[in-house]
């Protein structure tokens, strides 16, 4: 392939080869190719986290009270801050991105493989910052009650409105089983770790507290959750059958299973491509290096990559507004 | 596509920009400054952008317009689907801006009618 400069047809010769439909080469186009199939890939996702949205929208988890951690700063309520600062890294690894295209037209490769240094460096950062916040999104904060039907119980100071762990206020009971580990008992059987604590130890230690009561998922015309009385609390624990820590994708304590599920996926598959980014572009900087590009004459192959991160982080900007800010 | 080439005015030319790195500069602080807007929005949550308005709170009305507005200076500026002839612009676009719509439309529909029959149906989905 030659550079993508804007050669003169001679009309004589359309059908000869060496015509470029669009004015872009081969490569690109096929990355645009890609770059619209992806995009209507993850435009399905997030349409149907909305649709799930829909359907629950009064029950729905709201994302300020799941997403409150920050670096650093242990027990400080933080929502949205992280977030916003993982994407202004993706959003400054995307400009680093251009300029390193940039570079590569005026063919300065000691600049291209700075800027695509930085750019790897970006990456990298937000994929480290991507697995921070699953890890606080699994291991979870107060842990919750779940009764037969799947709905969360969170528990509550009526004094002070303040969200409180179940391990706080749950009272031990002497002789509740411990996790079965392969090393008892029979042989080879184990099971997956139990919570901290039990559902009786935590029905205790809320009937003995008397300025507990339980949030429901429902959400009031406010948008805020319910709050119950405490007579009603009473009533509502006597439903509860399992103790939720954290959330996986069968159980998740903040709130509505599916927002669990959805937060794994697409989060997910977003990180994935990240990831990949990271790797594409590994090998193209080692190409700068090793001066692939400089021989070839032009740097066609970094505007390439280029377009791909880009989309990635275009694809971040709407991840960012449904799962946090909507 | 050669350097002299780029398209270097962006706000319909309100802005003209000396150089191509100039330019990329001046995108980023724009982004910058649209995505602070939407976390401090975030934050603060005004009560007055919080009323109803077509079915959805005007906040998140807001939300979706500047995603969109950051959406299209990261795919015409940083994508250079500024510097593309039209026919390319076209193609690219015009899929995702008929298709996405249209998907939009039918599932979050269909989503708030199973919301109304999970709601108002005889059955208990809360036990």
């Amino acid at each position: 392939m030659e550079v993508a400069t804007s050669t003169p047809t001679d009309q004589t010769n359309v059908w000869g080869g060496g015509m470029r439909p669009l004015n872009a080469s081969y490569g690109k186009l096929m990355m645009w190719f890609f770059i619209v199939s992806d995009a209507l890939t993850f435009s399905g996702f997030l349409v149907s986290y909305g649709f799930s949205r829909y359907k629950n929208i009064d029950s729905w988890p709201i994302a300020d009270e799941v997403f409150t951690h920050f670096p650093f700063l242990h027990g400080v309520d933080a929502p949205m801050y992280y977030v916003a600062l993982m994407t202004f890294i993706l959003i400054f690894s995307s400009v680093t991105m251009v300029l390193a295209v940039d570079a590569g037209h005026h063919m300065q490769k000691g600049k291209v493989t700075l800027y695509m240094f930085l750019t790897i460096i970006g990456g990298a950062i937000f994929v480290g910052s991507q697995a921070w916040e699953w890890k606080n999104f699994i291991k979870g904060e107060y842990g919750a009650l779940e009764t037969k039907g799947g709905q969360i119980l969170q528990f509550l100071d009526q004094n002070t409105g303040k969200r409180i762990a179940l391990g706080e206020f749950a009272q031990p009971i002497a002789g509740e089983r411990t996790t079965h580990a392969g090393s008892n008992g029979v042989w080879y059987v184990t099971e997956s770790e139990l919570p901290s604590v039990s559902v009786a130890e935590v029905k205790a230690g809320f009937e003995s507290n008397e300025n507990l009561v339980i949030r429901i998922q429902k959400l009031d015309e406010n948008g805020h959750k319910t709050v119950l009385s405490r007579a009603e609390s009473l009533e509502k624990i006597n439903a509860a059958t399992t103790v939720v820590e954290g959330a996986n994708l069968i159980h998740n304590e903040y709130g509505n299973r599916l927002f669990a599920d959805f937060f794994f996926f697409i989060t997910g598959f977003h990180g994935f491509h990240v990831f990949s980014g990271v790797i594409i572009n590994l090998i193209i900087f080692f190409n700068v290096i090793v001066g692939t590009y400089e021989k070839r004459g032009h740097y066609e192959m970094v505007e390439k990559v280029g377009l791909y991160w880009h989309f990635v982080d275009l694809v971040w900007v709407f991840v960012f507004t449904f799962f946090y800010l909507v | 596509m050669a350097a002299d080439q780029h398209n270097l005015a962006i706000f319909r030319g309100l802005l003209k920009f000396k150089s191509n790195q100039q330019k990329i500069w001046g995108v980023l602080i724009f982004l910058s400054i649209v995505t602070i807007i939407e976390v401090f929005l975030g934050i603060v949550k005004p009560q007055f952008l919080m009323v109803p308005f077509l079915r959805m709170k005007l906040l998140n009305w807001i939300f979706i317009i500047l995603t969109l507005v950051k959406a299209y200076y990261i795919a015409w500026d940083f994508m250079h689907i500024r510097d593309e002839t039209s026919g390319l612009k076209g193609s690219i676009v015009l899929p995702l801006l008929i298709l996405i719509p249209y998907l939009v439309f039918i599932i979050l529909l269909e989503g708030d009618y199973i919301f109304d029959v999970m709601r108002d149906g005889f059955v208990s989905w809360n036990f």
